[in-house]
């Protein structure tokens, strides 16, 4: 069984509005310091495969064919 | 054929919330629809009797809603799953010339699909597009002025006046259409080259380059709808089929006029008589 973490971002010049809106309020609390903030969704999943090499092949597909949409989005892979 | 037997397929999954208002409008104007739930066409958990096929119908129509919760992306796990066990079928249905529409949800389900902007042939493997989070970063829910601008390319929208504007309704957080960043610009010229723009956000005397809140997502040059190359599939952000009626329209009790056709009404007739002319 393996512990992973799947991270879907948005790619360099997509929009957030999520993220700016973040900002602005962080700002608007005080904490001018908060340059930017990028909005990313993570998925924490338990995985039963024989390997990890499986494991990732397989979520390498889930991300392709649900999760990430390639126009807008990147995705990481990471294993805890 | 004639128009009474022109089988829609109005499809929904747990949380299409559009299904009815969309039926009504093929109903009222003489055609045969039918509510047809995704496990029916996938053949899983239905009695005999229940099960159906894409090949029954003429039109299959994605209602609005918030299929599957919105959850990972707008349409995203209501087009997985027709991806997975129907993909065969679509592609057939569209490559028959039978029509595909979709309307705010529907458009997201579609554009995820792959079947639309249909940039390469009638299915990508991945998307091509995405309707994105609204510049606004508010679920916009109001009346919009869409302008017609397709030449003739959509059989869902042919006897709508090249032009001329209609004021219907939108409702969603995730409508701003983007093309892959990398060629944007190209495949944009393509859209347009093409005549693939079906409608056009606008402002009171049409001009498509009118900002917020005219253009409610930020989708860039206004696009609010597009279709294929062979125009037979469709999908656009407002719903046509809130304004079949004239009294249903939001400004009706202080601009009423004659008709009592509402602007979305003649999106219906357009296909059901591409329909009639084709089969």
């Amino acid at each position: 069984m393996f512990a992973v973490e799947v991270k879907v971002g948005l790619k360099k010049g997509v929009s957030d509005p999520e993220g700016s809106n973040t900002r602005k309020s962080l700002e608007l609390l005080g904490y001018e310091e908060v340059k930017e903030v990028r909005s990313l969704k993570v998925y924490r999943m338990q995985i039963d495969a024989t390997s990890r090499e499986e494991a990732q092949k397989r979520l390498e597909e889930m991300c392709k064919r649900l999760l990430s949409n390639p126009v807008i989005n990147t995705h990481e892979i990471v294993f805890l | 054929m004639k128009v009474e037997d022109i089988r829609v397929c109005i499809l929904r999954m747990e949380g299409t919330n559009c299904e009815q208002e969309t039926f009504d409008a093929f109903k009222r104007l003489g055609a045969s629809p039918e509510f047809v739930h995704l496990k029916q066409l996938e053949g899983r958990d239905v009695g005999g009797d229940e099960a159906r096929s894409l090949d029954d119908y003429h039109i299959l129509m994605f209602p609005g809603g918030f299929s599957a919760g919105d959850y990972i992306r707008a349409g995203a796990i209501f087009a997985a799953r027709i991806k997975a066990s129907l993909s065969g079928d679509l592609r057939k249905f569209i490559e028959d010339g039978k029509a595909v529409g979709g309307f705010c949800n529907g458009f997201q389900i579609m554009v995820e699909l792959g079947i639309l902007p249909g940039m390469d042939g009638t299915m990508s493997e991945h998307p091509e597009a995405v309707l994105h989070s609204n510049d606004s970063g508010f679920f916009e829910c109001r009346p919009t002025l869409l302008k017609h601008t397709n030449r003739g390319r959509c059989v869902w929208t042919r006897d709508i006046p090249i032009g001329s504007i209609r004021l219907i309704p939108c409702a969603h957080a995730e409508g701003k259409l983007i093309l892959p960043l990398e060629e944007a610009d190209a495949l944009y010229e393509r859209l347009f080259d093409e005549d693939r723009v079906v409608f056009q956000y606008c402002d009171r005397s049409g001009e498509t380059n009118a900002e917020y809140p005219y253009n409610p997502n930020g989708s860039r040059f206004n696009i609010a709808g597009i279709c294929s190359e062979r125009g037979n599939v469709f999908g656009m952000m407002p719903h046509p089929e809130r304004v079949f009626y004239r009294h249903t329209h939001a400004d009706w009790y202080r601009n009423k006029v004659g008709s009592e056709e509402g602007d979305g009404q003649v999106v219906f007739r357009s296909v059901l008589n591409y329909i009639v002319e084709t089969f």
